[in-house]
C-alpha cells in the first residue's frame, strides 16, 4: 500500500506536467484569453518547482522518506479558503518531501475523518471538541498553532441595532429579541459550535423563522447572509479574505480589537493516534506539527495577509511552559493519585506479563 | 464573453490538471460502466429468467440514484472503519475467515471517485443499451438464427444493429458522470495540492467540485467560467461520440 500510491501519484503528476508542457489543451484555448501563452510558461516554471517535490519519490526509494511520503490533513474551510495552507504547505513539502493532501471540511467533519483514521492529522478550531478527540484516544500530541477571533457581521443598515456593542451575548440577545434574520452555519463546524456557545451564554434558544441554517461552509454562509441581509457569526480570517465580495460589515468586534473574550478563536493541530489506527502516517503528521509550530512556520503564519490584513496570529512559541495545550481544557492531571493511576496504567499495558 | 485571461490568476496549469482529473475519472468510470452494462444488458435482453422484470425495474431505478447517497455509501465502504478500508471477518460456523485488504487506502483518491461514478453511470448505460437492444427488429434475430448462428452470434448481430443506441448510452453515462458533484466531493475530498507561489495542482478536484470551491469563496465569475469549460468538454466528447455513431451507421 505504502509503495504503490505515491508511485501512482508520481506518474499522474508526470503526465500532468507533460500535458502542461505540450500545451495540448485544445479545449481550453478559447477560454484562456491573450495572456494564456505567458501563463503557460509560468505554469511550467511552477512545474519545475514541483519537480523537487517529485524528488521525494527518490528519497523514498532511498529510505529517507517520512512514512509513505503523503500526509492527509483534515481541516476547516477557514484555513483553506483564506489561502493560508496554500502558502504554508509548499514550504513544508520542499523541506520534507511530503505531499500534503488537504481535505477542507467543517471542524466536526474533520474530527470525524480523523477519528475514522482516514486522515493523518487534523487542524481545527473547537477547543472542547478537540479535548474530546484527545480524551477518546483518537489523537495525541495536540499543539496550539495560532488564533484569531470571531466577529458578528451583518448588513450595513443594522436592522437590530447591535452596532458597536461590546458584548456578544448582548448582541445575540438583541438579535433574537428583534427577530432580525440570523444565518447560522448549522454544520457542526468550529464556528457553528462557537455560535451555539454564545446563544447558550446569552440565555436564548434561537428558534423561529428569523433563525436560519445554511448547512454550508463559512464562505457560502457569508455570501448567503450578504444576499439575504442577515447577521452571522464569522471568523475574522474568512471575513477579511472575502470582504470585497460581500456587503456585510462588522458590528461586534472580537477580542483582537477589544471585543469580548468569548469570541476567541484558537486553532490546534492534532496527529491521529497511531496506536488506534496503525495505517496513519504518524511521522509525517508529527513533522507537520513540528513545521507549523517551528519559528519558521510561525513566522510564515504571521506574514500571511489577505486584503492587506494579517489573518492569523501564531501562538505556538513561548518561553513559558504551556502544559494546557496538550490536554483537554478541563483536564486536571496535577493530583498525586492521578499520576499514580497513570503509572499503573502504563505498567498494565506496556510491561509483558512474564516480565 | 469573458474578459481576456480570466484564468490568469487561477493558473493555467491548475486548470489543465483539473480538466485532466475530470476526464480521467469520468472516462475511466464510463469505460468500466460500459463493460459491466454490455454484460448486464446482454443478460437482461437475451435471457428469460424469473425475476427479470424486477431486475429491469432495479436498473431503471438506479438511473435516478442520488449521487450524494452513492458517495456516502462508497465513503463508508472505503473508510478505514469500513469493510474494504479496514478489512472484515466472516463468521462461518466452526471457523472465521478474516478479510484484510492490507489497508488499501482508496478513500480520497481518484480511484474512489471512479468507483462511485461507475455505480452512478452503470444503470444509465445499462438501461439505454437495453432499450436499444429491445428496439432491434425481431427479423434480425430470426435471420441470424436462421443462418445457423448460435445464441452468442445472435446477440452479436443484435448488438451490432443496436450500436447507435449503445453509443447514445455511453454518452448518457458520461453526461451523468462528468456533471456529478455530490459523490466526488464526498469520496474524493476535493483535494488540490499547493506547489508554491500560489500554484496548485488538482489531485481529486474536478471541474464541478472546483466550481463549488470558487462559488463558496464568492468568485462567481470564475465559477461560471469553469462551468463553460465543463460545457465545452461535454460538447467535445459528445461530438466525438456522434462522429463514431454516424460512421457506424453509414457502414
Amino acid at each position: 500500500m505504502s509503495d504503490e500510491q505515491p508511485r501512482d501519484w508520481g506518474a499522474t503528476r508526470r503526465r500532468l506536467l507533460q500535458a502542461a508542457g505540450a500545451g495540448s489543451a485544445l479545449v481550453l484555448a478559447g477560454c484562456l484569453g491573450g495572456d494564456g501563452g505567458d501563463e503557460g510558461e509560468n505554469g511550467t516554471g511552477d512545474g519545475s518547482g514541483n519537480e523537487s517535490g517529485g524528488g521525494s519519490s527518490d528519497t523514498q526509494s532511498g529510505g529517507g522518506a517520512v512514512g509513505d511520503g503523503e500526509l492527509v490533513l483534515a481541516t476547516t474551510t477557514s484555513t483553506y479558503d483564506t489561502g493560508l495552507l496554500d502558502a504554508l504547505n509548499p514550504v513544508f513539502q520542499d523541506m520534507y518531501g511530503i505531499t500534503v493532501r488537504v481535505i477542507s471540511q467543517g471542524t466536526g467533519a474533520a474530527i470525524e475523518t480523523g477519528r475514522a483514521g482516514d486522515a493523518d492529522c487534523i487542524l481545527v478550531h473547537a477547543r472542547n471538541a478537540e479535548g474530546q478527540f484527545i480524551s477518546d484516544g483518537a489523537g495525541v500530541n495536540r499543539r496550539d498553532v495560532m488564533f484569531n477571533d470571531f466577529v458578528v457581521v451583518g448588513p450595513e443598515d443594522d436592522p437590530a441595532g447591535i452596532d458597536g456593542m461590546s458584548s456578544a451575548t448582548e448582541a445575540f440577545a438583541t438579535i433574537a429579541e428583534q427577530e432580525a434574520t440570523f444565518l447560522s452555519r448549522g454544520d457542526d463546524s468550529g464556528t457553528n459550535k462557537k455560535e451555539l456557545i454564545v446563544w447558550e451564554e446569552a440565555g436564548v434558544e434561537p428558534s423561529g423563522s428569523w433563525y436560519r441554517e445554511s448547512g454550508q461552509g463559512m464562505g457560502d454562509t457569508l455570501n448567503q447572509a450578504s444576499q439575504s441581509g442577515a447577521y452571522t457569526l464569522a471568523d475574522r480570517g474568512t471575513y477579511l479574505s472575502q470582504q470585497d465580495n460581500i456587503d456585510l460589515v462588522i458590528h461586534v468586534q472580537g477580542p483582537l480589537k477589544d471585543g469580548p473574550a468569548i469570541l476567541r478563536n484558537p486553532y490546534g493541530v492534532i496527529p491521529v493516534n497511531p496506536a488506534v489506527h496503525d495505517n496513519v502516517n504518524y511521522q509525517a503528521a508529527m513533522a507537520y506539527v513540528g513545521f507549523l509550530t517551528s519559528p519558521q512556520g510561525q513566522s510564515a503564519i504571521e506574514e500571511y495577509t489577505a486584503n492587506g490584513s494579517q489573518l492569523f496570529f501564531p501562538n505556538a512559541l513561548s518561553e513559558e511552559p504551556q502544559f494546557g495545550q496538550y490536554v483537554p481544557q478541563d483536564w486536571d492531571g496535577s493530583t498525586e493519585s492521578m499520576a499514580a493511576a497513570r503509572f499503573h496504567h502504563w505498567v498494565d499495558t506496556a510491561v509483558p506479563e512474564d516480565f | 464573453m469573458f474578459q481576456a485571461g480570466i484564468f490568469e490568476e487561477f493558473g493555467t496549469q491548475y486548470l489543465i490538471s483539473i480538466v485532466l482529473v475530470t476526464l480521467r475519472v469520468s472516462l475511466t468510470a464510463v469505460g468500466v460502466a460500459t463493460l459491466i452494462s454490455i454484460v448486464l444488458a446482454g443478460v437482461l435482453g437475451f435471457r428469460e429468467f424469473p425475476g427479470k422484470r424486477a431486475a429491469v425495474a432495479v436498473v431503471n431505478t438506479g438511473m435516478g440514484f442520488p449521487s450524494v447517497v452513492v458517495g456516502l455509501a462508497v465513503l463508508l465502504l472505503l473508510s478505514n472503519q469500513g469493510p474494504i478500508g479496514g478489512g472484515f471477518t466472516l463468521g462461518i460456523p466452526g471457523t472465521t475467515v478474516a478479510f484484510d485488504f492490507g489497508g488499501v487506502e482508496l478513500l480520497f483518491t481518484p480511484t474512489a471517485m471512479i468507483i462511485s461514478q461507475v455505480i452512478l453511470a452503470t444503470p444509465v448505460v445499462t438501461s439505454v443499451t437495453l432499450s436499444a437492444i429491445e428496439g432491434v427488429d425481431d427479423s434480425i434475430r430470426d435471420a441470424a438464427f436462421a443462418a445457423g448462428g448460435t445464441g452468442v452470434d445472435v446477440s452479436v448481430a443484435v448488438v451490432r444493429e443496436a450500436r447507435y443506441g449503445v453509443v447514445t448510452a455511453v454518452l448518457a453515462g458520461f453526461g451523468r458522470a462528468v456533471s456529478e458533484v455530490g459523490s466526488v466531493l464526498i469520496v474524493g475530498g476535493n483535494i488540490a495540492i499547493a506547489t508554491g507561489g500560489g500554484a496548485r495542482v488538482s489531485f481529486t478536484r474536478t471541474l464541478t467540485t472546483a466550481i463549488t470551491v470558487e462559488s463558496r469563496q464568492g468568485n462567481y465569475e470564475l465559477g461560471i467560467a469553469l462551468g463553460v469549460v465543463l460545457l465545452v468538454l461535454a460538447l467535445a466528447v459528445n461530438a466525438l461520440g456522434s462522429l463514431v455513431r454516424d460512421r457506424g451507421n453509414t457502414r
